[in-house]
């Protein structure tokens, strides 16, 4: 039965890469042990990471579909299989299989318009691909706006990358806040949904809101009060996950999997279903 | 239409054996039935059903899936698959060779399960209608004839003689491959049967169950019903009712480490357990009510919303008679749904 593929089988990937990212994020480069790219994927889309012997989880894939050569993942060390990837070293095999999910329309809704991406702590992980994704194709989309938020300066993902590169384009506003003031920082304090509406947003663009549920819910209600339309407005989702095929039935929320009519929801559509996320 | 005398049914499950491996129900001796694999001397049971669901053949309560060998560093996936033997389950009831078209929707679909399907492809099933029908039969509320049971081939059984029909190709075949011991004939005898089976239909506590209040687009109605609270109180989370289910099929993986490496299997699940839905992080459904009500909205609302209107229930009554608080689908489909289902 060798020839047949099931989804449920993983290819090997090797990690590369270990980038030290925040006191508990870490960001693995992956490719095939034969130094390719594991599989296409289109921004938002996840994959299905595994150590034989402790678990298999679902994470976003942080990496642009546009990088060629390997793919990313910012991980948060929080569970069994997150504390065993945090403690792997580059050479280390693990198993990868995927893409899973429905990505971010950037090809149609987002093609043309103005984008504002919201961010809280690793949720920057799976906006980062989208991001960088319209960073290369540059002249589809309009202006980009980025607030990214995070608990303090060192619990900001991708530091680098965004002063050294997305700060620098043009076009592209980034705006930083840390929760609590800190030494050394003189950006904006405070939470990401009190800064979106200082901030003050003109309507007529498409925002992506990604972090941890009570940072979404409160930065939804921020945009609808400055007059968002909640078709307007995306955001993932994060379930527990066996399969990722919409099969082993955990992921569900009403009629729909988080792992394949998901991760990517648009607000009003979200709204429809059991708020049982 | 094609039969046997019942004198000959050995002779019969014989000539079966010859070529795949048979299952039948066979009684216990608590009483119960259970399917087991037919060998010389093995009576078949005359039970309304089996106490667990025929879903094992095609989806086992636990099976490997891939094992893996780690050196150092180094990962090395093993395909630990094989081909199953061909195998035919006699005895299926009319509810649960329905169940096998609902299990096939979730695992045939795009990406297809190839555990699953291989297995599907292996299997030959010969349904047997039937004779009577318990007070927990409901599964005329989904549609479902018990005198006319689907299957690769239909069968009735008389006081005398069993009869058969084939319905697809894999089922024509075997029957001709066991020409030897049957004999053609008309339909009189098992029409003549239907009619008594359809009599006794009629006199069933729940014939008029109906799905009113169900089915996709129902969420938003049903959801937030004050009754879950109730109806859910004394659920003790045993998932005794998702273990018997012949349509339940939430699954789990996992690794188990053999000491020289690594299997990953597959294993039954339950919503009904409170560590289902549990992450790192939290829980979305944290309350015995949320897990209860979720079981009961997958099987008559998500479902038949993902799955053009059917239901995924049969009507098979096993959670009804298995349930330890006696708490079940139909209390649920009359409560919920406001139909008196008398």
């Amino acid at each position: 039965m060798n020839n047949i593929n099931d989804t449920l089988i993983p290819k090997i990937g090797v990690i590369t890469d270990v980038r030290i990212d925040t006191p508990d994020i870490k960001t693995f480069r992956v490719v095939t042990p034969d130094g390719k790219k594991a599989f296409d994927h289109r921004p938002g889309q996840c994959a299905m990471l595994s150590v034989p012997g402790v678990g298999e989880a679902m994470f976003s894939i942080t990496s642009s579909p546009t990088n060629e050569e390997y793919m990313e993942f910012s991980i948060k060390k929080c569970g069994c299989v997150t504390d065993w990837l945090h403690q792997a070293e580059a050479g280390q095999q693990i198993t990868i299989r995927g893409p899973y999910g429905k990505p971010f329309p950037v090809d149609d809704v987002f093609a043309g318009k103005d984008l504002l991406f919201i961010a809280g702590g690793v949720g920057l992980a799976p906006l980062r691909s989208v991001i960088n994704y319209c960073r290369h194709y540059r002249d589809r989309y309009g202006k980009i706006d980025i607030v990214y938020g995070s608990r303090s300066k060192d619990d900001l993902l991708d530091y680098n990358e965004i002063i050294e590169e997305w700060s620098k384009d043009n076009g592209v506003n980034v705006y930083l806040t840390i929760d609590n003031p800190q030494d050394g920082w003189d950006g904006h304090v405070g939470f990401v949904p009190n800064y979106v509406k200082e901030l003050g947003f003109n309507t007529n663009k498409v925002a992506v809101i990604c972090g941890p549920p009570v940072m979404i819910k409160f930065t939804l209600d921020g945009l609808c009060d400055i007059g968002f339309d909640k078709t307007n407005v995306y955001t993932t989702l994060e379930l527990r996950m066996k399969c990722g095929v919409g099969k082993c039935g955990r992921c569900n929320v009403g009629a729909k999997y988080v792992c394949k009519d998901g991760p990517v929801f648009r607000c009003d559509e979200l709204e429809e279903l059991p708020g049982e996320y | 239409m094609r039969k046997c005398s019942l004198d000959k049914i050995n002779l019969l499950f014989a000539e079966i054996a010859k070529n795949a491996v048979l299952y039948l129900p066979v009684d216990e001796n608590d009483g119960s039935a259970v399917y087991k694999k037919w060998e010389d001397g093995t009576a078949y049971s005359n039970a309304l059903n089996t106490v667990r669901s025929p879903k094992d053949f095609f989806f086992p309560q636990t099976e490997n899936l891939m094992g893996f060998k780690t050196l150092g560093k180094t990962i090395e996936v093993i395909d630990t698959r094989v081909e199953p033997d061909d195998f035919v389950i006699f005895g299926v009831r009319a509810c649960d060779v329905r169940s096998f078209d609902i299990l096939d929707r979730v695992f045939l679909s795009e990406p297809v399960d190839s555990f699953y399907a291989s297995r599907r492809n292996h299997g030959i099933i010969i349904s047997m209608a039937c004779t009577r029908p318990s007070e927990t039969c409901f599964c005329k509320t989904f549609g479902i004839d018990p005198a006319e049971p689907q299957g690769d081939i239909s069968a009735w059984k008389t006081e005398t003689e069993v009869f058969f029909k084939s319905n697809t190709a894999k089922g024509e075949n075997l029957l001709t491959a066991l020409d030897g011991i049957l004999e053609d004939c008309d339909n009189n005898e098992v029409d003549a049967q239907k009619a008594k089976i359809n009599a006794v239909m009629n006199r069933l506590p729940l014939k008029n169950l109906t799905t009113d209040g169900f089915g996709g687009g129902k969420t938003a109605e049903i959801f937030d019903s004050p009754k879950w609270e109730e109806l859910s109180e004394s659920c003790l989370g045993c998932g005794t009712c998702t273990f018997v289910c012949p349509t339940c099929q939430c699954y789990d993986i996992k690794d188990f480490n053999t000491g020289t490496g690594v299997i990953r299997f597959r294993c039954w699940d339950s919503c009904m357990y409170s560590d289902f839905t549990k992450m790192a992080h939290g829980n979305n459904r944290n309350t015995q009510k949320e897990r209860f009500r979720q079981r009961f909205m997958h099987k008559l609302v998500y479902y038949p919303e993902n799955n053009e209107e059917i239901f995924s229930c049969v009507g098979c009554g096993r959670c009804l008679s298995k349930c330890p608080i006696s708490m079940n689908i139909v209390k649920v489909m009359k409560e919920i749904g406001g139909n008196k289902g008398e």
